[in-house]
């Protein structure tokens, strides 16, 4: 069947901007604006625009919508409080990642998940299946937007367009009129970088859209495309969805078993199987990978050896623009080798070196 | 997009300028485009004999690697070293100092190359 690729809502934006287009998880999306590594560096020294239209917006509300939702994340929304957000997991009866996904709570019966393009339509199908009658899952794709401001303006930017209003904290959700539309502003992102997370109706959004730009231009802000944000997450070591997650990877092996909580009653798919993993380890562990200046940059599929023996496969991998040199996260078997450690990957036939290191390859702010 | 008139060109986006029994070898400006800031490039040794249509070399952006095949069947002369200091070069000037590499032609026969007109008739507008 081919695949239908929908418009952005913010298609005419990027248009006008010049950017150029490719279909990405059955969007037309924007993949550079004015250069991959000039937009790379406006988030890390200034601040990025990206458009998250793609991603999926589901609204959960209704009385036992908690309920609902506990039986059903690996990370416990309960432990959340009104306001607050935290990044959790739809996992398979085998503990492997359907997909990963921001839970925000906006009061006791009303939450906000943000899913991946990808995994929208399956995701709401899964939600719709345990509807009861005071529990509703609505987002259709393509009826919203959503947009990234990420850097170290990003604050500076969005207080202009707040006139006042105090910014979320991090990892919070806030409600604001703006534009006079309903606006949701989240104090997330995919970058590593200080940042907010802004969805609305698409009006109101193209109105968004345009003023941040505007604000922004003078401190610096590019509007940025896919080439970037993958840059950039994988520079701060965030997973993608397909690759570094997937049904056959748990969240365990992926490196991130602090937000998948069995310290709760509560049954979820997978449950078993992930609680074994955490107790007598995973077979396999996601490690970062560190190349050298000078040598071909370590990619995805590329496979990872120590000594003769292949131990696993590179999941995503970049030359870094911070650092100069190429960055990957890799699946390995257990145990793992410790960081610091002389490896090698393997690219077009030819063994290049790399060391074990921390996957968050950029030091926190 | 630029495609100067004394180039062959490849349906794969390289180009080939001859010069007696030797070619000069690069991208295009619509490849060096395509592929957006060049950070890194594996080029063949001098002596590697090659056959045309062949992988010779790599062109890594940060998005992706990019194989480059022989536009011509021949002998390698000489890489462009300055590329693995300053790879932007592809960028800046493709067709001039972003060239890869030279080569000893074959033979004069140039068969499935395109002239300038025909390959910017097969780039999207």
């Amino acid at each position: 069947m081919p695949e239908l690729i929908s418009e952005s809502p913010l298609a005419s934006c990027h248009l006008a901007l010049g950017a150029r287009m490719i279909p990405f998880a059955g969007w037309n999306l924007p993949v550079e604006y004015s250069g991959l590594l000039a937009e790379h560096k406006a988030t890390r020294q200034a601040a990025g625009l990206f458009d998250i239209s793609h991603m999926g917006q589901i609204r959960a509300q209704g009385k036992n919508t908690l309920s609902c939702l506990e039986s059903l994340l690996a990370n416990d929304p309960a432990k959340l409080k009104d306001g607050e957000g935290h990044y959790s997991f739809i996992t398979n009866d085998h503990g492997g990642v359907i997909d990963d996904l921001l839970v925000y709570r906006l009061s006791p019966d009303d939450f906000f998940l943000v899913v991946n393009a990808s995994r929208h339509n399956e995701i709401l199908q899964l939600l719709k299946k345990h509807e009861a009658p005071q529990v509703r899952f609505s987002g259709n794709p393509g009826t919203t937007t959503g947009m990234a401001l990420q850097g170290p303006q990003a604050s500076a930017i969005l207080a202009q367009i707040l006139q006042g209003s105090p910014l979320p904290l991090r990892n919070h959700i806030a409600q604001f009129t703006l534009f006079g539309g309903n606006v949701l502003i989240a104090t997330t992102g995919y970058t590593g970088e200080n940042g907010y997370e802004i969805f609305s109706d698409i009006p109101t959004g193209l109105k968004i859209w345009a003023a941040l730009l505007e604000t922004g231009k003078p401190l610096g802000l590019l509007p940025c495309g896919l080439g970037s944000r993958d840059s950039l997450r994988l520079e701060a070591g965030l997973p993608l969805n397909g690759q570094d997650l997937s049904p056959e990877i748990s969240p365990i092996e992926a490196g991130l078993g602090i937000f998948v909580d069995l310290n709760r009653p509560r049954p979820f798919p997978g449950r078993p199987a992930l609680e074994k993993q955490k107790k007598s380890g995973s077979p396999r562990i996601c490690i970062g990978l560190q190349g050298q200046p000078g040598q071909p940059p370590p990619r995805h599929g590329y496979p990872v050896f120590q000594g003769d023996k292949q131990i696993g496969i590179i999941t995503s991998g970049v030359p870094s623009p911070t650092l100069g040199h190429g960055i990957a996260l890799a699946l390995v078997t257990t145990p793992s080798p410790a960081c610091g450690q002389d490896l090698e990957f393997e690219v077009r036939g030819r063994r290049v070196p790399a060391k074990v290191s921390p996957r968050r390859f950029l030091p926190k702010k | 997009m630029n495609t100067p008139n004394d180039l062959l060109y490849a349906k794969s986006h390289e180009w080939l300028r001859i010069e007696k029994d030797s070619g000069t070898v690069g991208i295009t400006d619509h490849a060096q485009s395509a592929l957006s800031d060049v950070v890194f490039v594996e080029l063949p040794k001098s002596g590697r004999v090659v056959k045309q249509g062949e992988v010779i070399a790599t062109v890594e952006s940060v998005k992706a690697a990019s194989d480059i095949y022989a536009p011509v069947g021949g002998t390698i002369l000489e890489s462009n070293e300055t590329l693995s200091s300053d790879p932007g070069l592809i960028n800046r000037d493709p067709y001039g100092q972003g060239w890869l590499f030279r080569l000893r032609t074959d033979s004069p026969n140039s068969t499935g190359l395109l002239s300038s007109a025909d390959y910017a008739a097969t780039l999207p507008h």
